[in-house]
């Protein structure tokens, strides 16, 4: 089961969210993946200990043109949807912005001289990680994180990748312990915001947790993020995260839309200062952890699927 | 002067210190460039006087009466947004990137391009001066595109109403709306948290500028809800030698002037937060004159 953590609004929890139920998933003795696809700002690894398994290198084909074999047609400048081709006829001037392309392949299908090739860009990369905790245990809980080089244009590729990476559920070396994983959990740590990173992350998953706070920019992303995925037909609950600030607002805007509440985080400073250093408050805290349980049970027994 | 605020993090208090800075002006211009998460407009109220259509893209759509099913766009998309499945190829418009190469090459002319054009722009006035926004339809992209139409926009607002200073509020993270909300602009300000997160994410952001070259300060906003982790942060900067503009308590008033659609500043104009953070704006308008004069 693939579940993603996503918000509207950045900074409402997503991450403390995800690394908590991967920790209490994991204590449960459950299978589970944390793919961290924030990958603008990749984060959820650094809660753990990680030990780095593998990275695999995101790319995309940019053109390279041969200005020998170039007659300066104007063919691929055309059917560049992206301005990443710069051509002065006059002046028989050609120049790829490598920073515009997105790697289509349109120029070279254009291209009739056989002037332009590809090389490879990198836009990024996959890391897998293990949980130390799992070489005495033999039970292997991964991370995987996309994560973007800094000036690229997008991250969706990356994202893309993590998610895949996240969804093969195949083991590498560390455990001795290949092959296709059964009834595994997948949590995906979403990017903020509700454009094209967000619904790439949500779009593979059975079941999606909207944390929010209870502000008005919490509340108005929030009906944003619903609309979305009732778009996408996407089953849903929310999280409210630091109840007790801010206003009622958002639990009338829940009850009229008949949407389920999945768990409410009360706004604690210690619970705050826990997340700040990089701790789980579900391990160091006994009613988050109480909390998370329920929520994990919840999520493992299906009681949102309806 | 162009100022913007940006955090690689969400949620660090971007748009409340933009407001503050904002309605401190008296004549300001106020650009949200979250475009993903247009907030600042629940707080300002503005009146629209322009609304301008954004197209952020075209995507692809098969005609199945026209198409042979011959499979040459599933061959050649490179973005995985056509399948076949029941004898039929589908796009996906979500996968898709509208780059229009299936439109080239399908034989049969069967596959044209749609234009996404829900989004818009809007231009207006609020209490202390104009204000440039855009609404990204959910789930549509390009919305760095759409910031550089605000920027744009913005020149020309700040010219006609002669209005020195330019206040903006950019997206959380590092990709191509951040980078088009920061070029060009006199002045960045980084708002970062005390967390683990917050510090990863503010060193991403600071490589980032590095290549614009632009001045920076960070603002350590709700410092002490984490001491030790502040106390780092304070330390890297100063090992790095950028700036620390000030540090701000964590403030639960923050969120009711929001709750009451007012900045921080106008709703408790008392208390510590709003005492540090006009202390920054008369700083920044001295500079500012100073600036000119040079």
């Amino acid at each position: 089961m693939r579940i993603a953590i996503a918000s509207g609004k950045g900074g409402t929890g997503k991450t403390l969210i995800s690394t908590n139920l991967f920790y209490v998933l994991k204590e449960t003795g459950n299978d589970v993946t944390l793919a961290d696809c924030d990958a603008e700002e990749p984060n959820s690894a650094a809660f753990f200990n990680c030990i780095k398994l593998s990275a695999k290198e995101v790319v995309q084909k940019t053109p390279v043109i041969d200005q020998n074999l170039c007659t300066y047609c104007g063919k691929c400048e055309e059917y560049c949807s992206y301005n990443a081709i710069f051509l002065v006829k006059e002046r028989k001037l050609i120049k790829v912005m490598e920073d515009l392309c997105h790697g289509c392949g349109a120029c070279s299908y254009a291209c009739t001289y056989g002037a332009i090739t590809e090389k490879e860009n990198s836009l990024g990369e996959v890391i897998r990680f293990n949980h130390p905790s799992d070489l005495d245990t033999g039970r292997d809980s991964l991370i995987v994180e996309g994560r973007m080089r800094i000036g690229a244009y997008t991250p969706v590729p990356i994202i893309k990748a993590a998610v895949r990476e996240a969804g093969t559920g195949v083991r590498e070396s560390g455990t001795g312990n290949k092959g296709v994983i059964n009834e595994a959990f997948v949590i995906l740590d979403s990017p903020p915001g509700t454009s094209c990173p967000f619904i790439h992350t949500v779009s593979s998953a059975d079941f999606v947790l909207l944390v929010t706070e209870p502000t008005p920019f919490g509340v108005s992303d929030l009906k944003i993020s619903v609309s979305i995925l009732r778009k996408l037909n996407k089953p849903f609950a929310v999280i409210v995260n630091r109840a007790g600030l801010g206003s009622r607002d958002v639990y009338d805007y829940l009850s009229k839309e008949n949407i389920r509440l999945a768990m409410e985080i009360p706004f604690d400073r210690e619970i705050a200062g826990i997340y700040s250093e990089g701790g789980i408050v579900a391990a160091k805290k006994d009613d988050l952890r109480k909390k998370f349980e329920k929520l994990a049970y919840s999520i493992t027994e299906q009681k949102f699927n309806n | 002067m162009e100022i913007a605020v940006i955090s690689g993090k969400g949620g660090t208090g971007k748009s409340s210190i933009t407001a503050a800075f904002a309605t401190l002006g008296k004549k300001v211009l106020l650009a949200d460039c979250d475009v993903d998460a247009a907030n600042m407009h629940l707080i300002m109220n503005p009146s629209v006087e322009e609304s301008t259509v954004y197209v952020s893209g075209e995507k692809a759509v098969i005609n199945p009466l026209l198409c042979a099913v011959c499979g040459l766009c599933y061959d050649y998309c490179r973005f995985d947004a056509i399948s076949f499945s029941d004898g039929k190829y589908h796009i996906d418009d979500v996968a898709c990137d509208g780059c229009r190469l299936c439109t080239r090459i399908c034989p049969e002319g069967a596959i044209s391009m749609v234009k996404n054009d829900k989004s818009r722009m809007y231009s207006g006035s609020f209490r202390n001066g104009k204000m440039v926004f855009g609404l990204l339809e959910p789930g549509e992209e390009n919305s760095g595109k759409l910031v550089a139409m605000i920027r744009e926009k913005c020149r020309k607002v700040s010219e006609k109403n002669n209005l020195d200073t330019t206040i903006i509020d950019a997206p959380p993270g590092i990709g191509c709306a951040v980078i088009s909300s920061i070029t060009g602009t006199d002045r960045v300000f980084i708002v970062t948290e005390p967390s683990l997160s917050g510090f990863s994410d503010l060193k991403r952001v600071l490589q980032l500028i590095e290549s614009f070259g632009i001045k920076r300060s960070v603002i350590i906003n709700k410092y002490d809800l984490c001491l030790p982790v502040s106390k780092e942060i304070e330390n890297f900067c100063l090992k790095e030698g950028i700036e620390i503009s000030c540090k701000l308590p964590f403030e639960p008033e923050v969120v009711n002037a929001m709750i009451n659609c007012q900045s921080i500043t106008e709703w408790r104009p008392e208390c510590e937060v709003s005492k540090i953070l006009k202390e920054i704006w008369n700083k920044l308008q001295q500079e500012n004159l100073i600036d000119c004069k040079d």
